[in-house]
């Protein structure tokens, strides 16, 4: 019994002196407060750098700085309790909905564009060209439907569309269209871009939809089809474009890329959320640190510290 | 007996006979063939309605709910991190990115030579080397920092699962009421998939790590929970008699007598909380765990086969050591009377060495790093191996793999598919019913029918139909597949070695790292999922073939063998027969760990229950969610209750019990 309590003491001793050690905050100057601000960060590479320069920017201006990992959907739940702090991606092609429904509660802010342009439409190998002579014009896909059919879609074409929860209206697309395709949807990207592997490792015909800025773009050699393009009314006015009853008939928009925040951050931290609120950057510069990371190999810290380097005077101008 | 089977073969011929009549009441009756969406129970909304109350509203007076929540989860996260700096971080002051570390971690030498020295307390030092062997494959293939993440969290929650486990055990043991009324809640904490309550417990327990681990226990807990029952209701009486005679209480009598003498039985479930906890690792990282099924995933989103399969590797091997040294701390033979030693260091010589270790390599960490840390230019890797392999089938066999796949798809699958999708489902309900009442009277008809309606109201049949094909025929095949190897198995003792290594990997090793590999060999699609969930779920078919066979009592082959029956003789005559009821309780677990795939093959496309529960999780719709996730419940329940209603009739004619 005695040495039970002995050891629990012991336990628990350890236990205090761990915790204490976690609590006891230092003071930085500058900063309105020491608490770490929560920065999300979700499965893609993109979203990885650009949470990570935020991050790091506002390291420099002395704030407390944790990356948590959550959910891309599900983290708006701890987003408006004050859990999590800030979400630097969210794409208008896949998660408006969930943010606007998220804004409506009034617990959760919109901290304006990132600057990137989200492109997101059916795409296919360069090699597809040779044995599909009329792309990238849409109107050539249903002459070689059966050249992208298996047997399951046989004798319609398979389209490997995204994931079902990120939308995109590609079932209604292919109806409006009157294409002769058959959509179907993979569970994840990480599947998506599995199957584009092993066709291109076969130069075997896949159609499929992609999404930039992505390291496929890069690794892939390839286009996107070309649909008539696309405006508002054609999503919302089905007498607009080729088919007089159908919407839809059209290639999809390009899409902000936009952050959002905890709305109490903005009274926590008005400094850092001004700086995030200035987070900019371009297409071009992310795609290339993507492309190092996952093509090249390069660590991705390396890689933050690389952009940090390079482009002072942008990031200093947005803790100014 | 002949009289009553035969009434029931004309009642399934009548039965089947009207179902066949029905088809051609489609334009009579369209709402047998499709539900009508009018018809649906609203149950989904108001699942979420509650759960927004729950979190939002619910008051109990001092506190909210929430606050109560939160405040178990605080309780939980100070020995996480407590144990995380311990294993993994370091001792640090201060918060984020503001931390400083004041003391480092346990370097990985120190780590290894406890776990050698833990092999060779709990057996000999074959255990410590196996053991230890898979704690140094951790730091060569550099997973070291992600899986001690990982220990950390399962250190946590495998006592937390346990204990808890334990308790609720014990309870139901007491109380015939309590036992009645946690029976239905432990099926559905093992067959409601995980991602179904994933968003409750995140707003509840906050985002990170606590909720990992608390996602984890609940999923974990009911073996335990059931093997405690069955542990204790199985202590012999007359030692629970010697108990009272000595003048035990209650409290006493459960903790002196009861639960030593249940203790071989319960180091099962312990073994089966650390299993079903490593496999929930994956999920876990999903939600702010980090560790091994981050870089998994990760891996596998970039496509990086090889990084994906050694970090899934380290996942089994990590599961593997636990559960040996686990397994044999719990065979310990208890110490001799007398040779126990009086002073502290003889009494705790793990603690001292353990502390000594720690010290030694720290001092030794300050001059040479690579005692403190693994270095990393000595680590190994298999580099682009796997992705090699996988591209040089995909070149030279697609065609092969390819004809393969349409064959099986569109002779056996669809055909399948379409048929299960036609049946209207009060028919379906009907023949659910009728079967219960066969196999076990009008409580299980009611129940098992019943269940069969609720998905209808639900406005799920379609989806529900096309889970039980998918599983189904996995089902199917897994034991096709896995009895035969089981048998065979049994009847050899090498081949049985070598078969449980690969069926501890396969329980082990995250799905996720082969899912990536077959759909680049069979595309996105329903085949795809068809194979990964044969491949999970194969593994207690063989388990239970396996043990079933190998206790047919040897008196019964001896017997067997001296009336001059041939070897095949006995095993079709003696040993199958005997063992139907162990093998069907192992088809039981492959329909069980076949529709706790469901979630997994969600992720390449698939239409059924996961998908749905996975489209919930998305849009963090906890009614959605739910609602599809009891109907997996409900369907696991309903082919779990028939199964175990057939074997127990078995068991009766064949006089086994």
């Amino acid at each position: 019994m005695k040495r039970n309590l002995l050891l629990s003491l012991g336990l628990a001793g350890a236990m205090a002196l761990g915790s204490l050690a976690l609590t006891s905050t230092s003071v930085s100057a500058g900063v309105e407060s020491n608490d770490p601000i929560r920065l999300t960060i979700h499965d893609w590479t993109g979203q990885y750098v650009s949470t990570h320069l935020m991050g790091e920017v506002l390291k420099k201006a002395g704030y407390n700085i944790e990356y948590v990992q959550a959910d891309y959907i599900a983290q708006f739940a701890g987003l408006e309790t004050g859990d999590l702090h800030v979400a630097m991606e969210m794409w208008e092609t896949t998660g408006k909905q969930a943010m606007e429904a998220s804004l409506a509660t009034g617990k959760t802010i919109d901290l304006g564009e990132t600057g990137m342009d989200a492109k997101e439409d059916w795409w296919y190998p360069s090699y597809m060209k040779d044995v599909c002579p009329g792309l990238p014009d849409w109107k050539a896909l249903n002459d070689c439907a059966e050249l992208f059919s298996t047997a399951e879609t046989a004798p319609m074409g398979r389209y490997l569309g995204g994931p079902v929860t990120w939308g995109g209206f590609d079932d209604e697309r292919v109806e409006a269209l009157g294409m002769d395709f058959e959509v179907v949807h993979a569970g994840t990207d990480a599947a998506l871009f599995a199957e584009l592997e092993s066709a291109y490792q076969r130069k075997a015909p896949v159609l499929l939809w992609i999404y930039a800025p992505h390291w496929a773009v890069a690794k892939f050699d390839g286009e996107w089809v070309e649909f008539p393009e696309y405006t508002d009314e054609c999503y919302n006015d089905p007498s607009w474009g080729m088919n007089k009853d159908m919407a839809y008939d059209c290639g999809k928009p390009f899409g902000w890329i936009k952050k959002v925040g905890w709305k109490g951050g903005e009274k926590k931290w008005p400094g850092a959320f001004k700086a995030i609120r200035k987070f900019h950057i371009e297409n071009d510069a992310m795609s290339q640190m993507i492309v190092e990371i996952d093509l090249e190999g390069k660590d991705l810290d390396a890689v933050v510290t690389n952009w940090m380097d390079n482009n002072k005077s942008t990031w200093q101008a947005w803790i100014k | 007996m002949t009289s009553r089977f035969t009434s029931w073969q004309i009642a399934w011929g009548v039965a089947l006979s009207l179902a066949v009549v029905g088809f051609f009441l489609k334009d009579i009756a369209p709402w047998a063939f499709k539900y009508p969406r009018d018809w649906v129970f609203p149950l989904r909304f108001w699942i979420s309605d509650f759960v927004k109350w729950l979190l939002n509203d619910f008051d109990l007076g001092l506190f909210t709910f929430k606050e109560f929540t939160r405040a178990i989860s605080w309780l939980i996260e100070l020995p996480y991190i407590f144990v995380r700096s311990l294993l993994s971080d370091g001792f640090r002051e201060g918060q984020g990115s503001n931390a400083i570390q004041v003391f480092p971690r346990v370097s990985w030498i120190a780590v290894i030579l406890f776990v050698i020295m833990i092999g060779r307390y709990a057996r000999d030092w074959k255990l410590a080397a196996l053991a230890s062997g898979c704690f140094t494959y951790l730091a060569v293939f550099g997973q070291w920092d992600s899986a001690m993440v990982t220990l950390s969290s399962i250190i946590i929650a495998v006592p937390l699962g346990v204990v808890g486990g334990i308790m609720i055990g014990v309870l139901g043991y007491r109380s015939a009421t309590f036992k009645a009324m946690i029976m239905p809640v432990l099926d559905l904490m093992q067959t409601v998939p995980v991602f179904a309550y994933l968003v409750p417990i995140l707003i509840l327990f906050g985002f990170g790590p606590v909720s990992a681990m608390i996602a984890t226990v609940i999923y974990a807990m009911p073996p335990m929970v059931r093997i405690t029952l069955l542990a204790l209701s199985q202590v012999p009486e007359e030692i629970v008699e010697f108990g009272r005679m000595a003048g035990c209480n209650t409290r006493q009598l459960l903790w002196k007598v009861l639960i030593p003498s249940a203790k071989p039985a319960l180091m099962i479930g312990v073994n089966q909380v650390v299993m079903l906890s490593l496999n929930m690792v994956i999920i876990a990282s999903m939600i702010g765990a980090g560790g091994l099924g981050f870089d998994v995933l990760n891996a596998l989103k970039r496509l990086r086969i090889g990084e994906g399969i050694e970090a899934g590797l380290a996942i089994t091997l990590l599961a593997i050591a636990l559960d040996r040294l686990s397994q044999g701390l719990a065979n310990r033979p208890p110490p001799e009377h007398g040779s126990e030693v009086k002073n502290f260091a003889g009494r705790h010589p793990f603690a001292i060495a353990a502390l000594g270790f720690m010290s030694l390599t720290w001092l030794i960490g300050l001059v040479l790093p690579a005692f403190q840390t693994y270095p990393e230019g000595l680590e190994l890797t298999t580099g682009t191996f796997w992705g090699d392999t996988v591209r040089w089938l995909n070149i030279n066999y697609f065609d092969q793999i390819d004809g393969f796949k349409n064959a099986v798809l569109l002779n056996f699958m669809i055909p399948t598919k379409r048929f299960l999708l036609s049946l209207p489902w009060p028919v379906v309900v009907g023949l659910v019913a009728m079967l219960g009442l066969q196999l076990g009277g009008w409580r299980l008809a009611l129940l098992c029918g019943g269940m069969a309606f609720v998905i209808a109201t639900l406005g799920l049949w379609p989806k529900a139909m096309i889970t039980v094909y998918l599983c189904g025929l996995s089902v199917i095949i897994a034991a096709a597949i896995g009895i035969p190897v089981g048998i065979m198995a049994a009847l050899n003792e090498r081949f049985h070695r070598v078969i449980q290594v690969v069926v501890d990997t396969l329980q082990t090793l995250p799905s996720f790292v082969y899912l990536m590999p077959i759909v680049m060999l069979f595309r996105v699609g329903d085949f795809s999922a068809f194979i990964a969930v044969i491949v999970y779920a194969i593994a207690p078919a063989i388990r239970y073939t396996d043990h079933g066979i190998r206790r047919v009592p040897p008196h019964l082959i001896e017997a067997a063998t001296q009336m001059g029956c041939s070897p095949w003789q006995i095993l079709w005559r003696v040993r199958l027969p005997i063992a139907m009821p162990e093998i069907m309780l192992g088809i039981n677990q492959t329909i069980m760990m076949a529709l706790s795939m469901l979630v997994i093959t969600a992720l390449v496309g698939t239409r059924d229950l996961g998908q749905e529960v996975y489209i919930a999780l998305t849009k963090a719709d906890s009614g959605r969610g739910l609602a599809a996730g009891m109907s997996v419940a409900f369907i696991a329940i309903i082919a779990d209750r028939l199964i175990n209603a057939w074997s127990a009739k078995r068991k009766a004619e064949l006089g086994l019990d």
